[in-house]
């Protein structure tokens, strides 16, 4: 019988154990916190803007001509976000090894992150580890000339399903 | 019921409920101490000293303190520092012992390392050690998040995302863990509630169970010589004080301590202060902004050489890394493969190894503030490898060594 | 002997490990910027273009606007030195003068980002050939010409054409050292140095003057007044911030978050500490420095004089306290060796 009783305390402590969880997890007006609305005509060539989206910093960078042309080269299009006729980079400003705020060199067109000197190029490939990828992509949906992170568009469902980014 | 008679005195009516008596023959005056000892063995009682130096100070800081992202910094920085009579002392009593606590543990790891007191019976003491140290490490983590200063903000950051696991992209228990995307108000509740409450218990708890897992092995002495204590303590009591090998707890004992003691409190306040700054990052007086990361992120000095195990590898090889540095130490008496349990400089080979793994978790922990770029990056990553290299050995060169016979 | 020697290892690991990760590693984390005493020639500003000509052609990149650059530079501090040499006529100066309250007047507001600061105390304030400098040519003396190419000219530029003969300008420079140098306290020296654009909160300092004593509604709780001043200050720092890109730093504990070397060497040339920094070369003299300073440190480090009086207490305490434990110690083990 003290085996039985041992059971009925263990379910009692796991449940316990349940609920002490569930009180950890990030509250509903945290996780609802956060839908933001970009206007994409209102950005420059090769100027950095930072968003802020859940608390998060988002870079955003419209790609000059060059800077497309670069893309094309590299085989990197497939990272920008094409809305309109330009193309964008929409990326979470946060360095993939631990987290830090890459800084951006106009000049250079490149991110360094001061933390651990990771370097990223101008659609925020990573070109000089230690990060192990390229700066991840909020989820979006381009509606007309907007933007809206936090929401999941087809366009960015096939960017996950090709690889090209990592669920954020 | 017990059998309780009518009390001559104070003490006797104490002692009838407490026994009293026995407590004291058993804690301190019969409590047996090798003779043959210096002035490292106080280490314990500096250690005791210096946690109850950080309850206090940390009561009164509690007093003040608001966990809240937007009051906390300025709660200890106006509050504590400008308005509250000897809230600055208060502070700089907490800071400076938060650091110091460390360098007496090191202290306190390295003499028993070197005189081998975590072997033959022993283990336990040393598990129970490194225990300590691990939530002494998460006490002084989450006690560095509570200012809300740009390094407790990054530092919050990048530690909590090693919770990732590298390629096994656990955001969500990193999400879990501070309660947000990020570092925010309930990441700063619970590493509060952790600070205050739920890890003083645990090391109080831990600090009882180091004492209890001494009793039995005793304490270790300076040539690992193996003391009937049994007979000593008879020839202690039997008043040949001068021919026994122990001497008792108290008074004989913590006499030293108190000295030893007395000199450290020197040394402390010395430091408190006229250099507290070693112990209060500057970066930390920028309150915290998480759009600007700082030009150099460093973990307080204590934890450099375990972070500088990550820094050199790729992601997920430095988490393996670090991962190691983490564990082995506990794992320090099941590697130590030799029969002696005697100083270093009578163990051979092994003399050499305590040596060089001191000299190596030094040079690791200067890399590990250094900025990873070029001579350093790669001293660093070579002073990583020979930490591992040198806990793949210690079994090897502990099971060559002779048994040393006196 | 054992225990000496015990404790001598201890000491030397103990101090080699402080010195790797204190002073050692801060040498190599932050470039040195020598101090140079308060003493505007240019020099700071000379060798910054320099360097950026060495790096360039490091880089193989085109180092011809940077040439440009340095002999401009190079040229406009020589003639600083030689109209700090011109006797200048106060009296003539007044007059001068006149012109410059146009802007720097008592209650100025804000004018293309910036509130021009009271002159009250310039002369005492700012160093003489700083203010030749500022006069002739203000980005060039402030150090961020870098801020204004053709496009755009700096808020005080029109001063450039208004007075513009060596002579002129000795005289106003000779007017506001001898009429405007008289005694302030150090926090006059604050507000009219750094507050138009820095914040102290622990000082309840704003950009547009301390934080006024207002009273709210007793039955509502409401105070208007003060949310009126809120908004007045939030106009000034949104403004503020356009200008210079972010709003400069509330400057309440400055003094523990940077090294007494920084806030010297940055306040006497920005740029060498933070290179493109929007913030201005002041112009503090070395005596008006210390005032500022001693400002911050009452706003950030309040309790430095009783620390300094509680520690010598303190430490002969406890080396009575040491004496005593040593002198038990020898007692009690007397009868234990």
């Amino acid at each position: 019988m003290g085996k039985a009783f041992g059971a009925v305390a263990s379910v009692g402590a796991v449940a316990t154990l349940y609920a002490m969880k569930k009180t950890w997890d990030p509250l509903p007006s945290v996780k609802a916190a956060g839908f933001t609305t970009l206007d994409m005509s209102a950005y420059e060539d090769n100027k950095l803007v930072t968003e802020k989206w859940r608390g998060k910093p988002i870079f955003v960078l419209k790609q000059s001509p060059e800077m497309v042309e670069y893309a094309k080269k590299k085989d990197e299009l497939k990272r920008l976000i094409k809305v309109g006729n330009d193309y964008f980079m929409i990326v979470v400003g946060l360095c993939t090894h631990l987290g830090c705020i890459p800084g951006y060199r106009p000049e250079r067109k490149d991110f360094l992150c001061a933390c651990h000197g990771g370097q990223y190029d101008s659609t925020a490939e990573v070109t000089k580890a230690p990060p192990p990828r390229g700066l991840d992509i909020p989820p979006f949906k381009v509606d007309g000339m907007k933007v809206v992170l936090g929401e999941e568009g087809p366009e960015y469902k096939k960017m996950l399903q090709d690889g090209i980014t990592l669920p954020v | 019921m017990a059998h309780f008679e009518k009390a001559t005195s104070l003490h006797d009516w104490l002692n009838q409920r407490l026994a009293i008596d026995t407590l004291r023959r058993v804690l301190a005056t019969e409590y047996w101490i090798p003779k043959n000892i210096n002035f490292l063995w106080a280490m314990g009682m500096v250690l005791a000293i210096t946690f109850g130096m950080l309850l206090i100070s940390g009561i009164f800081l509690l007093m003040y303190y608001q966990p809240n992202v937007d009051l906390a910094f300025d709660s200890v920085n106006y509050t504590i520092m400008k308005e509250v009579e000897f809230g600055w002392l208060w502070r700089h009593v907490h800071g400076v012992a938060a650091s110091v606590v460390f360098l007496i543990i090191y202290i306190h790891m390295f003499t028993g390392i070197y005189y081998g007191s975590y072997k033959k019976g022993r283990e336990l003491i040393w598990i129970s050690g490194m225990l300590l140290f691990v939530t002494f490490s998460a006490e002084a983590f989450s006690g560095y998040m509570l200012p809300w200063g740009q390094m407790s903000y990054w530092a919050g950051m990048v530690i909590t995302n090693l919770f990732s696991l590298g390629d096994l992209h656990l955001n969500g228990l990193v999400e879990w863990i501070r309660g947000d995307y990020v570092p925010g108000q309930a990441f700063l509740n619970r590493f509060f509630m952790l600070h205050v409450l739920l890890l003083p218990l645990v090391i109080i708890a831990l600090i009882g169970l180091h004492f209890g897992t001494l009793r039995i092995p005793h304490v270790n002495n300076q040539e690992g010589e193996e003391i009937d204590f049994d007979e000593e303590a008879a020839k202690y009591k039997a008043g040949k004080k001068k021919e026994a090998k122990v001497i008792a707890f108290a008074n004989d004992f913590l006499a030293k301590d108190m000295f030893v003691v007395s000199i450290f409190l020197i040394f402390f306040f010395y430091l408190v202060f006229y250099h507290y700054e070693f112990a209060m990052d500057p970066v930390n007086f920028d309150p915290a902004d998480p759009l600007k990361t700082p030009e150099h992120i460093y973990p307080e000095w204590y934890f450099l050489w375990s972070y500088e195990i990550l820094r050199p590898f790729s992601t997920n090889v430095g988490l393996i890394a670090f991962g190691f540095a983490q564990v082995i130490f506990f794992l320090l008496p099941f590697l130590d493969r030799s029969p002696n349990a005697k100083p270093a400089h009578k163990r051979g080979l092994f003399f050499y190894w305590f040596w060089a793994l001191v000299i190596d978790m030094i040079v690791l922990t200067a890399m590990g503030k250094l900025p990873p770029e070029g001579i350093f990056s790669t001293i660093g990553l070579y002073a990583a490898l020979t930490f591992i290299g040198l806990w793949i050995i210690l079994p090897i060169i502990t099971k060559m060594e002779k048994e040393v016979k006196e | 002997m054992r225990e000496l020697k015990i404790l001598a290892i201890v000491v030397t690991f103990t101090l080699i490990t402080y010195y790797l990760v204190e002073p050692f590693a801060h040498s190599q984390m932050h470039k040195h910027v020598e101090f140079r005493n308060f003493q505007y020639d240019g020099k700071s500003d000379i060798e910054e273009v320099e360097h950026k000509i060495k790096v360039a052609k490091a880089n193989n990149e085109p180092t011809k606007e940077l040439e440009k650059k340095l002999e401009e530079k190079k040229k406009f501090w020589s003639e600083v030195d030689k109209i700090s040499k011109i006797k200048g006529d106060p009296v003539a100066g007044e007059g001068t003068y006149a012109m410059c309250q146009g802007c720097h007047f008592d209650g100025a507001t804000n004018m293309g980002g910036v509130t021009p600061p009271s002159l009250e105390h310039a002369g005492a304030l700012y160093d003489k050939k700083y203010l030749i400098a500022l006069v002739k040519d203000p980005a060039m003396a402030m150090n961020v010409d870098h801020k204004y190419k053709d496009d755009s000219m700096h808020p005080m530029g029109a001063i450039m054409s208004m007075v513009s003969s060596d002579q002129d300008i000795a005289n106003v420079v000779a007017y506001l050292k001898e009429k405007k140098a008289g005694k302030m306290d150090a926090t006059e020296a604050f507000v009219e140095a750094c507050g138009r654009c820095h914040a102290d909160r622990y000082m309840k300092w704003t950009q547009v003057g301390f934080v006024p004593k207002t009273k709210e509604n007793i039955k509502t709780g409401q105070d208007i007044e003060a949310l009126k001043f809120k908004q007045k200050v939030a106009e000034e720092q949104n403004a503020l911030a356009d200008y210079l890109g972010k709003l400069p730093p509330d400057l309440s504990i400055i003094v523990r978050a940077r090294s007494e070397h920084f806030l010297k060497t940055f306040v006497e040339d920005p740029q060498t500490q933070l290179p493109g920094t929007a913030m201005p070369r002041v112009g503090l003299t070395k005596e008006s420095y210390e005032k500022v300073n001693e400002f911050l440190e009452d706003s950030g480090d309040a309790k430095r004089h009783e620390r300094a009086e509680l520690g010598p207490i303190v430490l002969v305490y406890l080396l009575i306290f040491a004496l005593f434990a040593y002198l038990w110690k020898r007692e009690v083990w007397r009868d234990l060796h």
